[in-house]
């Protein structure tokens, strides 16, 4: 008996149609969603558009000088670059702790690891809404906390006092992104082999050589990926300090994206809400390309 | 330098008993082979020795420190290779070798010597600069061993350092590891699978198999001499041979064994010579150069079916047609027996 042989090639043969084929729906996607409202966003930055206008004049560089002539641009600016920094320094402390504990065995684990993951996976809008009753002037439980402790003899105004509030935003979004870096930091500590932990145990490394020496210049590259995630994630998020301060008290904790949201969509000066949100892309682009070098050099050991 | 003292050490995990209550002196300076097949138990013991396991019950002492219980491995004096060596990637040569050294706080300019000093003795100092992965396998093995000397150890314990060389290569590095604890003479415990680098390294070898030791002994001993079947077969390539030889002079039920270098054909030997014949049914011939290797069965044994290997060395020109059956011979000196059932030695 002979095996009834195919003698044309079939579309499954035919791996560049093939590849063609399954591309082109992952293609059309990033084009007309991602694509098209990125360019739309960069020319509206050059135009004089209006919300409930049809009209588009070329406005040339105009909403980029009125924009950075405004204090309050600035202000967000600056805004946006402290809570991105600032969340993030927090989150490579908090998710190196926590993945040294989450290496360790112990009863609860699994609770525990479910209970990390959960601000990950709550909607942001209504995490936020839940930060917004923890900073209550009146009920915050974090002042209640403190003074029950005896540490605290004033009363913090988390929201109402221009510092404190910025700080409440750095603590949610770093409260937001660890758990995702946690599991990030997790997966890159399992990756370093035990002999080389064992190695430096027996070289006679405390535990803070072995981190500070030995994991986490080990771990560099993929903390580098945790971080550009948790920056871009940050510094693009509008939620959480729309619904924490709405930018207030006083237009003082803007960031970009809610600065722009205000002027371009409750303005209705799409123009310069658009030049507002398209002023981060350049340094972002900066940041992105130096942290996955940086992650490619330690990858390959040096660059000699 | 120091002497290792072990004493009834165990190590269980769950049901499994890694290590089953191990005795054992090693001598200062000396250097000791553990070997065994996996899961015998020997790594585990390198590691509690190291102070990377904690013994479930036991004694450990180096030198006159007890160091079973809460002894950090820093501060127990040894230094450890591990397999895969275990250097640090995001190091440099001149870096991994430093690393025990700063962590024990010794000041900039003796490192910077000292690096030197080792790495001059194990000839990488062309490498200092380089990271581990710009290296070959025989060169990161010395990288390792030059971390471990920088320390001045009391005891060395390598974990199968050699297992990931080529063989080529491997022979070369066991000279120089051998000629290299000559001179700096510092108690060393060796971990290995491999019988012929157990053979070829160890002042003494301590076989294991399922947590306990088996024996203890020079090579010599251990190769002649086994004390149970176990041994007899683990350690020899070919093994030796075992057969029920049905000898009217031995008590009933003995295991007759024999090395196959001394299972020769009957006329090489001289007429002078106590022999024990054999009639051996050749199945087939291996011509490996150096040697001969016959298989066959032997008609005497209780089982005729059981494989018996004669090592012939190449200075027998004697032709052994496959299919025949030739008369061959074992000196009596060189017979062995063993007790079936426990597999003990049995003195005839």
């Amino acid at each position: 008996m002979t095996l009834p042989l195919r003698p044309r090639r079939a579309l499954a043969d035919r791996e560049d149609v093939l590849g063609a084929a399954m591309l082109g729906p992952a293609l059309a996607y990033v084009i007309l969603l991602v694509g098209v409202p990125f360019v739309f966003a960069i020319l509206l930055g050059f135009s004089n558009a209006t919300a409930g206008s049809l009209s588009f004049g070329w406005a040339g560089f105009r909403n980029y000088a009125a924009i950075l002539a405004d204090p309050i641009f600035l202000r967000a600016l600056r805004n946006s670059a402290v809570v991105t920094v600032g969340s993030q320094l927090l989150v490579v402390i908090l998710a190196t702790a926590a993945a040294q504990v989450f290496r360790a065995t112990f009863r609860g684990k699994r609770v525990a690891r479910f209970v990390l993951l959960l601000p990950w996976a709550v909607p942001v809008s209504l995490a936020a809404i839940a930060w917004t009753w923890i900073f209550d002037s009146t009920f915050s439980v974090i002042n209640w906390t403190l003074k029950a402790a005896g540490l605290l003899h004033g009363w913090l105004y988390w929201l109402g006092d221009p510092t404190l509030a910025l700080l409440a935003i750095i603590i949610v979004q770093a409260w937001r992104i660890f758990p995702f870096a946690t599991v990030i930091v997790l997966a890159g500590l399992s990756s370093i082999p035990q002999e080389i932990v064992e190695a430096a145990i027996v070289d006679g490394a405390g535990f803070w050589r072995r981190l500070f020496r030995v994991e986490l210049p080990l771990l560099l590259p993929v903390v580098a990926v945790a971080v550009l995630f948790g920056v871009v994630y940050t510094a693009t998020d509008l939620g959480v300090v729309y619904i924490l301060t709405g930018g207030g008290p006083a237009n003082t904790t803007h960031v970009l994206p809610t600065l722009a949201f205000q002027r371009g969509i409750l303005g209705a000066d799409l123009g310069q809400g658009a030049a507002i949100a398209v002023f981060l892309l350049p340094f972002l682009i900066v940041v992105a390309i130096g942290m996955l070098r940086l992650a490619h050099r330690t990858e390959v050991g040096g660059s000699r | 330098m120091a002497s290792i003292e072990i004493r009834s050490l165990r190590k269980h995990f769950g049901e499994l008993h890694a290590v089953d209550g191990v005795d054992l002196s090693i001598r200062d300076g000396e250097f000791l082979v553990l070997l065994g097949s996996s899961g015998s138990g020997k790594t585990t013991l390198l590691r509690m020795i190291a102070g990377l396991e904690r013994p479930t019950s036991g004694e450990i002492h180096i030198g006159d420190q007890r160091v079973d219980g809460d002894v950090p491995p820093r501060a127990r004096g040894i230094a450890m290779v591990f397999q895969s060596y275990a250097l640090y990637p995001h190091r440099t040569v001149f870096q991994n070798i430093a690393f025990p050294l700063e962590a024990s706080h010794v000041p900039r300019k003796q490192i910077e010597q000292k690096v030197r000093w080792a790495a001059e003795l194990f000839s990488i100092s062309r490498y200092l600069d380089r990271y581990p992965r710009q290296l070959s396998g025989g060169e990161r093995q010395r990288v390792a061993l030059c971390r471990a000397l920088v320390r001045d150890p009391k005891v060395f314990l390598l974990d199968e350092p050699l297992a990931n060389l080529d063989a080529k290569l491997r022979n070369t590095a066991r000279d120089d590891l051998k000629r290299f604890q000559r001179r700096i003479q510092t108690t060393t415990v060796y971990v290995t699978h491999d019988q012929v680098e157990a053979m070829g390294l160890g002042d003494r070898i301590v076989v294991m198999e399922r947590g306990k030791v088996r024996q203890i002994g020079t090579p010599q001993e251990v190769y002649e001499d086994p004390v149970d079947t176990f041994v007899a077969t683990f350690v020899g390539q070919p093994p030796m041979n075992l057969l029920d030889a049905g000898d009217p002079s031995l008590p009933p039920r003995t295991l007759t064994g024999f090395r196959p270098e001394h299972f020769l054909p009957r006329s090489v030997f001289g007429p002078a010579e106590d022999l024990r014949t054999f009639r051996f049914a050749v199945r087939r011939v291996e011509y490996l150069g150096s040697d001969r290797y016959v298989y066959g069965s032997v008609a005497a044994s209780g089982a005729p079916d059981a494989t018996i290997i004669a090592k012939l060395p190449a200075t027998i020109a004697l032709a052994i047609p496959e299919g025949e059956t030739h008369e061959f011979a074992v000196p009596r000196r060189a017979l062995r027996y063993f007790d079936p059932e426990t597999g003990l030695r049995r003195k005839v």
